[in-house]
């Protein structure tokens, strides 16, 4: 802590707590529409994947419910997704910066921010996942279709449902790969990050730590020459 | 099983022969189709309906004798007509009763996710509890036959139950006892199979068709419906009996590596974090130095 001379007169004002607005209303109920929607998701495909987990689909209204109700979820949840594309792709966009921030990922694996270059509104690792669910998404929504009407199609077209039913499940896995990330990285190992989607809101002091030049962006502070 | 201890292997001071030594009871039914006695009658069509409750559906008529073009979820049996012409160019009407194969390793029971939506009996049969059935369709993507057919009002799927509940009463199949010319029978695998061979031997020797044979495939480890051909080296033919039989590659993927795969992944993913955290615990927020809050 600097104790030194105040360069000007009166006391000095401590602007950690103030807070700054990251997440606006839209962005947060689309945040938890889709949220919502990928666990019902989640479970009702995990049940349909393993006898062992079958039960989810029980507590969630039972197998024939289940099998009506997820592909309906599906297009909430694709609508939902597509809608955050919408709003974010300008930001999710890889530049230079992300590529030094790959390289120095083992740190921030192991929790040593300080060595990782400053990033924007979002990090290397928030993009990667962005781009991971926007995509599965796409090939879920085809390859879901199919599952849904299989009926429909005709006995010389089965090789499209033998190719949907290994894309969906495959890429499920994948998108469970990254959710399991995502709930973790949100809600317990960064502080104040699950908050910031409930609230809208995190302190500067956040902004500062995790998301330097979105900071200096928001905040309209000069950012210091190197 | 119960029934085996009817069966006498050894006998305690006995002279002579052990009664009933030998004696197998085999438990495995079958219903052989003979092809090449078949005459287009449908009345196997008429039992199948009548006596599985179904009603009647509307015809499409293409200018031959097909009614319909494939079995529906309540027209489980259906004759399919091919009228095949020969090298000689003679024409030669093939007849085949189209249902489930019951297969001993069933494709529509690999893939289905439901608890208990489908059983295999020891007899062979494979039945659907449509109670069960969660209607998501993936026995039609299991089956090498396409024969499972999804109800939209029911949203479940039904197919031929091999008459189970006429069956497990010792009768046979509604759709053998209406058979007019003898072209359907029913009774165990290996009396049927003996029964069919004989015949494609007949046809064979006396009837001029050198590549009869009988159609049981060993891709799905043997059916309990099996037909007479009078080509089994092209099954093709009859409506599209598919010649090497077998639970998509697909099916088999997803449900074995895919599966065992996925679920380590999940697995190891939780255990992987829940040691990150262990290891490296939360991100904390620091605070920003005074001297950056003065700064401009």
């Amino acid at each position: 802590m600097s104790t030194g001379a105040v360069p000007h007169s009166g006391t000095e004002v401590d602007r950690n707590q103030e807070l700054i607005p990251r997440y606006s209303m839209g962005e947060r109920v689309n945040h938890w529409l889709g949220a919502f929607s990928y666990i019902y998701l989640l479970m009702t495909g995990l049940a349909f994947w393993s006898p062992y987990l079958f039960w989810l689909a029980v507590i969630v209204g039972g197998g024939p419910t289940a099998r009506f109700m997820h592909p309906w979820l599906g297009l909430i949840f694709t609508a939902s997704l597509f809608w955050t594309f919408k709003e974010w792709h300008q930001d999710m966009q890889v530049d230079a910066g992300d590529r030094a921030w790959a390289k120095a990922m083992p740190d921030y694996i192991q929790n040593q921010d300080d060595k990782l270059p400053p990033v924007g509104r979002f990090n290397f690792g928030q993009k990667l996942f962005f781009w991971g669910i926007f995509y599965s998404v796409i090939l879920l929504l085809l390859s879901g279709v199919v599952l849904w009407y299989t009926e429909t199609l005709p006995w010389s077209l089965r090789f499209v449902r033998y190719a949907a039913i290994l894309v969906h499940a495959s890429v499920a896995m994948i998108t469970i790969g990254l959710f399991l990330i995502h709930v973790y990285m949100s809600a317990v190992l960064e502080e104040g990050s699950f908050g910031s989607m409930v609230h809208g809101t995190v302190t500067r002091a956040w902004a500062w730590t995790f998301h330097r030049n979105w900071y200096y962006e928001v905040t309209g502070r000069s950012q210091p020459k190197p | 099983m119960s029934q085996a201890s009817t069966e006498i292997i050894r006998i305690s001071g006995h002279a002579g022969s052990v009664p009933g030594a030998g004696l197998n009871r085999e438990f495995q039914v079958c219903k052989l189709v003979d092809t090449t006695t078949c005459i287009g009658c449908k009345a196997c069509e008429v039992a199948c309906l009548e006596w599985n409750g179904n009603q009647f559906s509307e015809t499409t008529f293409d200018n031959s004798y097909q009614t319909m073009p494939e079995t529906a979820w309540n027209y489980w049996n259906l004759i399919k007509f091919n009228e095949h012409e020969r090298e000689d160019g003679s024409m030669m009407l093939l007849m085949r009763k189209d249902q489930c194969m019951h297969c001993e390793d069933p494709g529509c029971l690999a893939a289905c996710p439901a608890d208990a939506a489908i059983v295999q009996y020891a007899n062979g049969i494979v039945d659907f509890q449509e109670a069960n059935c969660i209607g998501c369709g993936y026995c039609m993507t299991g089956c090498p036959f396409n024969i499972p057919k999804f109800s939209p009002a029911a949203r479940k799927v039904f197919k031929c139950t091999l008459c189970n509940d006429r069956v497990s009463v010792g009768l046979e199949p509604a759709c053998i006892k209406a058979c007019p010319t003898g072209c359907l029978h029913f009774g165990t695998k290996s009396e049927m199979k003996e029964l069919a061979e004989t015949r494609a031997e007949q046809l064979r020797e006396v009837s001029g068709f050198a590549d009869a044979g009988v159609y049981d495939p060993a891709g799905v480890g043997g059916t309990h419906v099996i037909y007479v051909l009078h080509d089994a080296k092209n099954p093709e033919l009859y409506g599209g009996l598919p010649k090497d039989p077998h639970i998509p590659y697909s099916v088999w993927l997803w449900k074995k590596p895919l599966k065992w795969l996925g679920n380590l992944a999940m697995v190891g993913g939780l255990v992987g974090l829940a040691w990150h955290y262990m290891r490296y615990g939360p991100k904390k927020v620091e605070p920003i130095p005074p001297e950056e809050q003065r700064r401009p």
